[in-house]
């Protein structure tokens, strides 16, 4: 059974579709897998029956050769977004025991395509963090081992701390560690600073960040509202952009969602990248970083070349802004979407003496270290007297960052080529702890991304000299996405497809 | 404005005169049928928390969409105060904690407004007018309410309210005393309620006022403001005004200083209180709302919505002057609510002739205002159609009834004939005006006969023709025409 979990999305489809497998085995097949890797904590909720009863009335609709794009394929979803009667916390404790009774709309398109449900993903607190190490529900556990370890330690310590087992990254770190360890065929995540690319490089899946409004995100837990962007993570370059296609969307209930028709990004995969002119900003090239990340991303621009593609060196000077401007933006947004866990209505309430004691108690007990910590930042730099030096430079420098990929756009530069990450995944507990500089610095190459609004998608594309899997990221135009596919491939293509890790946590 | 108008709004204090400058933020609550940014009703007086969305309740994930209609209304509204229309505007959230406001900010239009400058003219009396600058009308959402009084222990909230549109239209620091604010915030609101873009009611809370008050010696720099908030009455304006220009000249005089605050107005004990210093003022963090897109109004949209605005009260009055040679007194009092001025309109043109419009005039503004008044009701809704009063003045004029008896048959109308035709009253009920001399003689004589000490004493006392007068009036039922009576009695007593 366990080879049915180590399917494509695509291949399932297809497995589906001939009625070589029903949806049910593909579902207990993931389950069983769950239940076995339930040490690894992708999950935070297993929905069983929920996702049998979705199996049977897909099956149901396959015997009759009806159904969606994703009719009876195992989807995981990030806690991050609403789902109607199930568990829904961004895994943060201030939303304890909350259960919507609505349905977001980018999960709410997979079900009405005909996916299954399998239960919900582990996550950093709102989203906050880098490594999944900020969840209420405690960290995940990467399904790669660290350099030099025997399966016998790495089984201990993940009975015990995981210290020392690596982070699939995060925010998104339940949907990366579940897709790498065959926990379902594909998983929803989103990204605002880097939160679905980080994840796809530290665990050699595929993530794509769409154009910010490409997918709705009404019923998505806000983190930083003009930032925020949901996207898949899946295994092939082809499973990226099936699901995609599934999650976006026109929504009048979100003012900021695109209202064009979603194209078939599918019919991207495989197209030609002869002709497209491919960008090498010179500006991603940090003082000291890993040789092994500058070889990859020089490989990477020889792959692109040789398919076809015209490889041109550009500049866009404001990319060392983006970070602090980035640990502005997003925290003074955070600041004001997160006020509203203020123990009143839903989720936690401490036992107070009045309401502001009330605010008190619950918001201090709720909340995690991390996200006070951006709550606080976000709530200084949108003071009276610091707005101006703090929020309203970071917005011109925002526009600065747009300005530069305008530029590089306008000059014909189809898409760019990047590194994803300046290192490979690292240890559960090794960064951060003094200094959380350390850890927002893995956002470096990512966050440009969601402060211009593009597309950026990661493939992976080889392993580190000690085995850990690397990633490059490609970022797009505007709605582009399509171009991303086709070049996303082409890496896959020539890097040759990713061997995910044996199951050693079963 | 004439030299002693302006003298007249100095305040004397002990050490001399004090002008008193004021401005006003009203906050009118949009006509519309669901909220500014979710789909919930806005009807009012249902069940605590009946009408309130996913996103009024600040659940995760939602998100704000604009209502159409309430941009229409702020849009009419602007174009009503003959103000700028800002084809671009934005939306910022004020962010504060309290437990009716679910979402931790409120969202409103703090940077860019929907609309910008404009003016309104404002009538204290046919030879005192002021023009009074509006800086903004901005949209934004009302909080919910807390209850206070449902539980010993706790409070309860209740966000019917939460997210109801209102316009925050801020005046320009034009207001130099307690009738102007008074005459300003009723002008608004007839103009409000003309567009139908706020029903004005005062009793709902639907029309609530921020006051900015200060004062100066005249011609000196402005003084220091302190703002008085939530004010829902006209005479609470006018009252709250007067008092905190009072308390602020005592402490000037006394050589103190005026603190900036927010002050309440407490009309039980006629005085303003101090709800909070410039110290403890909140923080609300504006920023840019990243859930919404610049509000663009498409400028066809915006002249469509112009070419459909309704007559204001300042074109209606200039016609009622031109077209029906009313004063500017009358035409005043008749525009204040359009109502009173459509029926005033109805019942002057009614039917196939059109009867005197200072004699309908006169009886809306006498008798039958003094009716509504009576009932609470608007003009037009006393309990006498257009068409009623249009027959009644009518009947005068062809002298079928007298002035005095037109009086008891619109009290019959009012009362057991209601929505009877008036001239059938009159004959039904044998009101009809005697106009016929001979039964006049008759009934003059029969006085004359029963009191003949009197008719003496009148020969010589005139005066007392006027009690004769009365008596025949009372033999005859009210129903002979004065004037005849009054000849007859005088060639009869030879006078």
């Amino acid at each position: 059974m366990t080879d049915l979990t180590s399917l494509t999305l695509a291949e399932a489809q297809g497995r589906l579709k001939s009625r070589a497998v029903t949806s049910v085995e593909l579902t207990l097949a993931h389950l069983e897998a769950m239940e076995r890797a339930k040490a690894l904590n992708a999950y935070v909720v297993t929905t069983s029956e929920k996702a049998l009863q979705m199996a049977k009335a897909s099956d149901k609709r396959l015997m009759k050769g009806e159904g969606g794009p994703l009719e009876g394929l195992s989807i995981g979803v990030k806690d991050l977004y609403a789902t109607e009667g199930v568990h829904t916390q961004a895994c943060s404790h201030v939303l304890d025991g909350f259960k919507p009774t609505y349905e977001s709309t980018v999960t709410a398109n997979l079900w009405r395509d005909g996916a299954v449900m399998l239960g919900k993903l582990n996550m950093d607190e709102f989203a906050m963090g880098s490594s999944n190490e900020t969840s209420y529900y405690g960290p995940v556990a990467s399904p790669w081992l660290p350099p030099n370890w025997s399966r016998e330690k790495a089984v201990a310590a993940l009975a015990g701390d995981k210290r020392g087992l690596l982070t699939p990254g995060g925010s998104s770190g339940g949907s990366s560690a579940a897709v790498a360890a065959r926990l379902c065929l594909a998983a929803t995540a989103s990204d605002t600073g880097g939160s679905i690319r980080q994840p796809a490089a530290f665990t050699g899946t595929v993530g794509i960040k769409p154009t910010y409004g490409r997918c709705s995100r009404w019923g998505m837990v806000a983190f930083a509202s003009s930032l925020d962007q949901a996207g898949p993570l899946a295994r092939t370059v082809r499973d990226a952009a099936i699901m995609l296609r599934s999650m976006a969307g026109p929504d009048a209930k979100d003012s900021t969602c695109w209202p064009e028709p979603v194209p078939d990004y599918e019919a991207a995969v495989g197209r030609s990248i002869k002709g497209l002119t491919i960008g090498v900003p010179k500006e991603y090239q940090l003082d000291g970083m890993n040789p092994e990340i500058v070889t990859l991303w020089s490989k990477g621009a020889q792959w692109l070349s040789d398919a076809g593609a015209k490889i041109v060196g550009i500049s866009l000077p404001n990319t060392k802004h983006a970070l602090p401007a980035y640990y502005i933006v997003a925290p003074a947004e955070a600041s004001s979407n997160l006020a509203r866990y203020d123990g009143v209505r839903y989720g936690l309430r401490e036992p107070s003496a009045d309401i502001f004691d009330l605010y008190e108690r619950t918001r201090a007990r709720g909340f995690g270290a991390e996200v006070r910590r951006r709550l606080m930042i976000g709530t200084y730099v949108l003071s009276a007297g610091y707005y101006d030096a703090y929020y309203l430079r970071a917005q011109k420098i925002r526009t600065l960052i747009k300005r530069d990929f305008e530029l590089v756009f306008a000059e014909g530069v189809d898409a760019i080529l990047t590194p994803a990450t300046p290192s490979a995944a690292f240890g559960i507990g090794e960064k951060g702890s003094q200094n959380p500089v350390e850890m927002y610095l893995n956002d470096i190459f990512t966050v440009t991304v969601n402060m211009a609004g593009l597309p950026g998608l990661v493939a992976p594309a080889g392993l580190s000299s000690e085995g850990l899997p690397l990633g490059l990221q490609l970022i797009g135009r505007p709605f582009d996405e399509e171009t991303l596919f086709s070049l996303g491939e082409a890496i896959e293509q020539a890097a040759g497809r990713m061997q995910l890790p044996n199951p050693w946590w079963a | 404005m004439t030299t002693e108008a302006a003298n007249a709004k100095l305040i004397t204090g002990a050490t001399g005169d004090w002008e008193v400058i004021v401005g006003l933020e009203v906050h009118a609550q949009v006509t519309s049928r669901s909220k500014l940014f979710s789909g919930a009703s806005t009807a009012f007086g249902g069940e605590p928390n009946a009408h309130v969305s996913l996103i009024d309740a600040a659940m995760p994930g939602m998100l704000p969409v604009i209502n159409r209609e309430c941009v229409a209304q702020a849009i009419r509204t602007g174009l009503g105060l003959k103000a700028k229309i800002n084809h671009r505007s934005t939306f910022d959230r004020k962010n504060y904690f309290y437990p009716d406001l679910p979402q931790g900010y409120q969202i409103s239009q703090y940077k860019n407004p929907i609309v910008g400058e404009g003016e309104i003219q404002v009538d204290l009396s046919p030879s005192y007018s002021i023009k009074v600058g509006i800086e903004r009308v901005h949209l934004e959402q009302d909080a919910g309410k807390s209850l206070h009084d449902q539980s010993p222990t706790m409070s309860f909230v209740d966000l019917n309210r939460s997210g109801v549109a209102l316009m925050e239209i801020v005046s320009k620091p034009d207001i130099r005393s307690a009738d102007e604010a008074k005459a300003y915030v009723s002008k608004l609101r007839t103009i409000l309620r003309y567009i139908g873009s706020c029903d004005g009611d005062m009793e709902k809370g639907n029309l609530r006022v921020d006051i900015n008050v200060s004062v100066r010696r005249p011609d000196e720099p402005l003084g220091t403001r302190c703002e008085i908030k939530n004010v829902n009455s006209i005479r609470f304006i006018g009252q709250a005004i007067e008092t905190e220009a009072r308390r602020q000249i005592a402490i000037l005089e006394d050589g103190g200083a005026i603190d900036q605050e927010t002050r309440l107005f407490d009309a039980t004990h006629g005085e303003t209180r101090s709800m909070r210093s410039k110290e403890e003022a909140n923080d609300y963090r504006y920023f840019p709302d990243p859930d919404l897109l610049p509000l663009e109004l498409d400028p066809e949209w915006v002249d469509a919505l112009a070419a459909y605005l309704p007559e204001l009260p300042d074109a209606k009055k200039a016609r009622f002057i031109a077209d029906y040679g009313l004063t500017a007194y009358d035409a005043s009092l008749l525009v204040a609510e359009k109502e009173t001025a459509d029926f005033f309109e109805n019942a002057v043109n009614h039917g196939d002739t059109k009867r005197d419009p200072k004699a309908v005039a006169n009886w809306i503004m006498g008798d039958l205002s003094a009716h509504a008044n009576a009932r609470g009701a608007a003009v037009g809704m006393a309990g006498v159609s257009a068409p009623q009063l249009a027959a009644l003045v009518d009947l005068i004029g062809e002298g079928v009834i007298s002035g005095k008896i037109a009086k008891d048959v619109l009290g019959l109308l009012l009362g057991e004939e209601k929505d009877a035709n008036p001239r059938a009253v009159v004959e039904r009920r044998g009101l009809r005006q005697v106009t016929d001399v001979g039964a006049i003689a008759a009934a003059v004589d029969a006085v004359i006969a029963a009191n003949a000490d009197k008719a003496e004493q009148a020969k010589t006392k005139p005066g007392m023709v006027g009690w004769f007068v009365g008596q025949v009036m009372k033999a005859t039922g009210g129903k002979a025409n004065p004037q005849a009576v009054s000849e007859a009695l005088k060639r009869k007593l030879g006078l």
